[in-house]
């Protein structure tokens, strides 16, 4: 299969115009980048590796060294590696990614968060817990191992084509036999068959080189290259704190119901009394008792009103009762029949029981405004792990999460805690409406 | 001091104590004697055991839990006295606690409030004699969400019935029924007889038999 723009060495060997392009160079300058490297890394890594280097040469010579001493210098030179190499290997690979767009127009990213801190030394620390590090290491250890076989096949492969073409003029000035690789060249005609035949041989050396050249860029890409690694982290990342905000919202909720309910609702209802007492002392058709009484009702008023805002900011009975009892209040509160079964032992966790909640009052809210539903039917089990609600009405259908934000709303508030949403609800009706919230942790039941 | 009502020793019990200090004020300045005020359940039951007061006030909810200690100590009272007056203060409309308290002892001498509704001191104390009377009480609008969603056999009550039970769950009397209404006593005694038929409940005592009318709406509320 042929490529239309090639993006690697290995996708431009299919190419038909590959020799005419400029592929075969880029492959040279890239492999003989690659070889500059190997030697300069070389004498680092077997700095870093001398006392293994040392250790093994005693073993092999048996030198009869003792125990103690081997030892030793096998733990200092594990140690020496493994705090030297990611500092050798880490600039290295921010090299070999730069260098990796000569071969290769992919995007290529080191997969490493960016740091957080301006503090190089706490950035220096956070190299060696990352897998990044470790996978750049493998890299170097990878160039300095394997690297001298690339360079000395790569530099042979273009090597004989040459000689061979310039093994006329090697001829015609030395006089002297030359030596190709098994043949001898003592002759200028001899010398022009050869020649001829690098002539051939050269594109084939050209291929060759992209086939390297794509063979190390492939490696490279895979060990120094962690896009996807760092979105998934960054991805789990996001909904671990989508979470927690939700929790924090909930919890925030939860305090704020509670520091009205024993606060100020406490207070008003006690400053309410007292104004319903003060009224029956006072003499009827007075200004005070007129002013009084207005206090009183307005006080009473605003009663109702904190009343209700709390119950809208947490539903004091979901907390005390759990969610049985709290759906039992929405469905008496609500203008459509309601009939609630819900078969819950125990309590759940409060996450679990919020979402159901929440899925409920807003599911009936849209019932009574939008299905002209005459009965609704919610009901709440708990198969191991699994909470289910439903809530089915006998309304007119047609309900899309498309329309209205009510629905959507109620499926990212399901998605937060990793729990699923279906409707069905045909044009006609009925509409049924289920959510399934995973529930493993088990709170005793209460009270 | 109201010399027409016999004297009523009280044992309150609310966690709050601003208002268990305005509830204190109130029952005295109606005549009501505080014999003890207490502020959680342990409390509450030992100050009964001491006192034997005529009537119980408390908070359901209660430390050191906060959710239904109050109730719990309360039908453990009456269940060790079952004619021990009861009134219950609940911060919202739980059927599940109503039906509990009116199970405890014969289902008479006792009462469900919300909170609330201490603010209207003169029905609140009014309400409190109901009860030391013999009477039960049901809050209205625990009363009033029954029956928006009542069904069989309270479905079988015309709405005018279905009126008259509401007021006969709040510890009415039918002279007080009829005045509410504005039918005579006798219109609302015909209704009476008409809910006991609907409700299949046996003609016995009657006042016993109006307990259970209001016992019947509220077991109905289990399944909802």
């Amino acid at each position: 299969m042929t490529v239309p723009n090639p993006r690697t060495p290995w996708e431009a060997l299919t190419h038909r115009r590959f020799l005419l392009g400029t592929w075969p160079w880029q492959a040279l300058g890239h492999l003989l980048g690659t070889c500059l490297l190997v030697v300069a890394v070389a004498p680092l890594l077997g700095l870093l590796a001398l006392p293994w280097l040392v250790a093994g040469s005693r073993l092999l010579v048996a030198s009869s060294p003792s125990l103690g001493s081997s030892l030793a210098m096998t733990v200092l030179g594990a140690g020496l590696l493994a705090v030297g190499l990611p500092l050798v290997a880490v600039p290295l690979a921010a090299l070999e990614r730069r260098r990796l767009r000569m071969v290769d127009s992919r995007p290529v990213h080191s997969g490493r968060p960016r740091p957080s801190t301006e503090d190089r030394w706490r950035q220096l620390r956070t190299w060696y817990g990352e897998m990044a590090t470790w996978r750049e290491v493998a890299y170097a250890v990878l160039l300095v191992t394997v690297g001298p076989f690339l360079c000395v096949v790569g530099f042979g492969t273009l090597l004989v084509p040459v000689l061979f073409l310039a093994s006329p003029l090697l001829v015609q000035r030395g006089g002297a036999p030359v030596i190709l690789g098994f043949v001898s060249v003592s002759s200028t005609p001899e010398a022009l068959g050869y020649a001829a035949l690098g002539l051939l041989l050269l594109p084939l050396a050209a291929y060759l080189l992209a086939l390297l050249a794509g063979a190390h860029a492939a490696v490279a890409r895979a060990l120094l290259h962690g896009g996807h690694e760092q979105l998934r982290a960054e991805l789990v990342e996001v909904s671990r704190s989508r979470a927690r905000l939700v929790d924090a919202f909930e919890a925030e909720r939860r305090r704020i119901e509670r520091d009205l309910h024993d606060g100020a609702q406490e207070r008003l209802v006690s400053l309410t009394l007292r104004l319903g007492l003060a009224r029956l002392d006072l003499p009827p058709g007075s200004t005070a008792h007129r002013n009084v009484v207005d206090a009183h009702e307005q006080a009473k008023q605003l009663m109702a009103e904190l009343r209700e805002l709390v119950r809208g900011i947490h539903p004091r009975v979901l907390t005390d009762r759990g969610l049985p009892a709290a759906l039992g209040e929405l469905a008496d509160r609500s203008p459509v029949r309601v009939a609630v079964r819900a078969d819950l032992p125990d309590r759940l966790p409060t996450h679990v029981e919020a979402t159901a909640y929440f899925v409920v009052s807003e599911a009936l809210a849209n019932v009574a405004k939008h299905s002209g539903a005459t009965e609704v039917v919610v009901t709440a089990r708990r198969d191991g792990g699994l909470l289910t609600v439903e809530v089915a009405d006998d309304g007119r259908g047609g309900a899309d999460p498309e329309r209205g934000s009510g629905l959507t709303g109620l499926a990212d508030r399901v998605a937060v805690i990793d729990g699923r949403m279906f409707l069905s609800s045909p044009a006609g009706g009925p509409t049924l409406l289920r959510v399934e919230l995973p529930c493993s942790q088990i709170t005793p039941p209460s009270a | 001091m109201q010399p027409d009502h016999p004297t009523v020793r009280v044992v309150l019990a609310e966690d709050g104590v601003l208002l268990r200090e305005g509830l204190a004020g109130l029952l005295e300045r109606f005549g009501f004697v505080i014999v003890a005020a207490v502020g959680d359940a342990a409390a509450l039951a030992d100050a009964v055991a001491e006192h034997e007061p005529d009537l119980v006030l408390t908070d359901i909810r209660m430390p050191p839990g906060f959710t239904d200690e109050g109730l719990r100590a309360a039908v453990a009272l009456r269940r060790a006295n079952p004619d021990l007056p009861v009134v219950a203060l609940s911060q919202y409309v739980e059927r599940s606690y109503a039906a509990e308290l009116l199970d405890s002892g014969h289902g008479e001498r006792v009462g469900y409030l919300l909170k609330d509704r201490v603010v209207d001191v003169e029905d609140f104390v009014s309400t409190l004699r109901q009860v030391v009377a013999g009477g039960t009480v049901v809050d209205p609008q625990v009363v009033r969400q029954l029956l928006n969603h009542r069904r069989d056999p309270l479905a079988r009550l015309s709405p005018r019935e279905h009126e008259v039970l509401a007021l006969v769950a709040q510890g009415h009397s039918n002279a007080a029924i009829a005045r509410q209404l504005v039918v005579s006593e006798a219109a609302v005694g015909k209704h009476v007889g008409n809910i006991l038929a609907k409700l299949d409940l046996p003609p016995t005592e009657d006042t016993n038999r109006r307990v259970l009318a209001v016992l019947a709406y509220l077991r109905g509320g289990a399944d909802r």
